[in-house]
């Protein structure tokens, strides 16, 4: 009994083109069955399906599978990528790139290479080491933590694809001219000094090939669901739940007159002021996009808030002060607030 | 043996610094475990994600949570 659960849980691994088939098969199949499963569901509890009660309850259990499927499936791939972009390659690959190149790489790196924003600092010291410029390293530095797996998925599963691919457009164009902005302006002397006598230290460092097998890297996908799924599912379910509470009982235009297409000029700006303190991840912050849509705010303004959220917070700026002087900083976190503004600008005029 | 985790103080490095230690209690060893959290002390042994770990001077592991298993071999090859 207990050799074949073993053998069931290692099959994946040893087998990973007939698994990678079946994943696909079971995925596709259970992302079809949502509709029919939440009409099931909603018919089976004593409420009618065109009440209030009713239509708010079909909304959260079709939302809310459809919202953890795509996370699971999409922070799984990023797992498997995760084991063929490791910190060190990222930076083998950026190493002496010249601006403009250098950080369109380095913004694209950021969405795939595994970050975590308490390794922010050491990352941002190994990458200059390596003669990475300043300004590459601030692209890759917005860009990682801003679009990322988990707001990619979230966008799709609740705005559909074409909002989700404009915040990775966006976020990528933000974190490519921040970093020009800031490679421009020959900052280098604004790095602490013991940071300024490392740069160009380790360069041509060698990075070891990459031997794993599909196996590993099939198990690698699902310990990274583990890790962020199991992190973040209580955030969307209460964010859904939260969405599907005020479809319905709070009047829908109750933020519109500040935060709505309508509003003044400054309710972009403001967002962002609001948002550039605060620290949540992706997740933390989706009840609050949730709740601030639901109401009648802007697409746009109320992603400018959740961009300046994730990519600016109080406490990386603290860490980071260990490495950078103040000017540097207040340049970082100027450029990249009125990037997000203008962001938020485009967004609401688009849509 | 001599075993140092290198980290920042985010809640990783500190799972990580639970796990070793456990581990070395439960193999019986008498290894002080040391932290390792000032920034230029870490950049030092050239790690680039935290948390990392280093035994007798050796980068053994750098980014995310080590699994039991792997803890369990370092401190084998180093007995």
């Amino acid at each position: 009994m207990h050799a074949l659960s073993v053998r069931l849980k290692r099959w994946p691994s040893s087998h990973p083109g007939f698994f990678f088939l079946l994943a696909i098969c079971v995925w596709f199949a259970l992302y079809q069955g949502l509709e029919p499963f939440s009409a099931a569901v909603v018919s089976w509890l004593p409420v009618t399906p065109d009440s209030r009660l009713g239509s708010a309850l079909l909304f959260f259990f079709y939302d809310t599978p459809k919202v953890l499927l795509l996370l699971v499936g999409i922070v799984f791939v990023m797992g498997i990528v995760h084991t063929f972009v490791s910190p060190e390659r990222t930076r083998a690959l950026l190493s002496g790139r010249r601006l403009g190149v250098g950080n369109v790489m380095a913004a694209s790196l950021g969405i795939v290479t595994p970050f975590c924003s308490c390794s922010a600092v050491p990352l941002f010291i190994g990458f200059l080491q390596a003669g990475v410029p300043l300004g590459v390293t601030f692209s890759f530095l917005v860009s990682a933590p801003m679009v990322n797996e988990v707001a990619l998925a979230l966008l799709f599963g609740m705005f559909g694809w074409k909002v989700a691919a404009l915040y990775l457009g966006l976020g990528l164009s933000v974190a490519i001219v921040a970093g020009v902005v800031i490679g421009q302006l020959r900052m280098e002397r604004y790095l602490e000094d013991w940071v300024r006598a490392m740069q160009n230290s380790q360069v041509g460092l060698p990075v070891g090939a990459d031997s794993r097998s599909w196996g590993e890297r099939i198990e690698q996908g699902f310990r990274h669901v583990h890790e962020i799924v199991g992190k973040v599912w209580p955030y969307i379910i209460g964010g859904i739940a939260l969405g599907a509470g005020i479809h319905g009982y709070v009047p829908e235009d109750f933020m519109a007159s500040i935060m709505g297409k309508d509003a003044p000029w400054w309710s972009v700006p403001m967002a962002v002021a609001i948002g550039v303190p605060m620290y949540t991840n992706a997740a933390g912050v989706i009840p609050i996009v949730q709740a601030l849509l639901g109401k009648g705010a802007a697409l746009g303004t109320v992603l400018a808030f959740m961009m300046s959220v994730i990519a600016l917070s109080a406490p990386e700026m603290l860490i980071l002060r260990k490495v950078l002087k103040p000017r540097l900083i207040a340049t970082f976190a100027g450029v990249v607030a009125a990037g997000i503004v203008l962001v938020g600008y485009v967004f609401n005029a688009v849509l | 043996m001599e075993i140092k985790v290198l980290g920042t103080g985010c809640a990783n490095c500190k799972a990580t610094m639970k796990l070793i230690e456990e581990a070395v209690a439960a193999q019986g060893l008498t290894v002080q475990v040391q932290k390792v959290e000032d920034i230029q002390d870490i950049m030092r042994y050239g790690v680039m994600s935290t948390p990392g770990v280093v035994i007798d001077g050796k980068v053994v592991h750098a980014g995310g949570v080590p699994g039991k298993d792997k803890i369990a071999s370092w401190l084998a090859a180093a007995r």
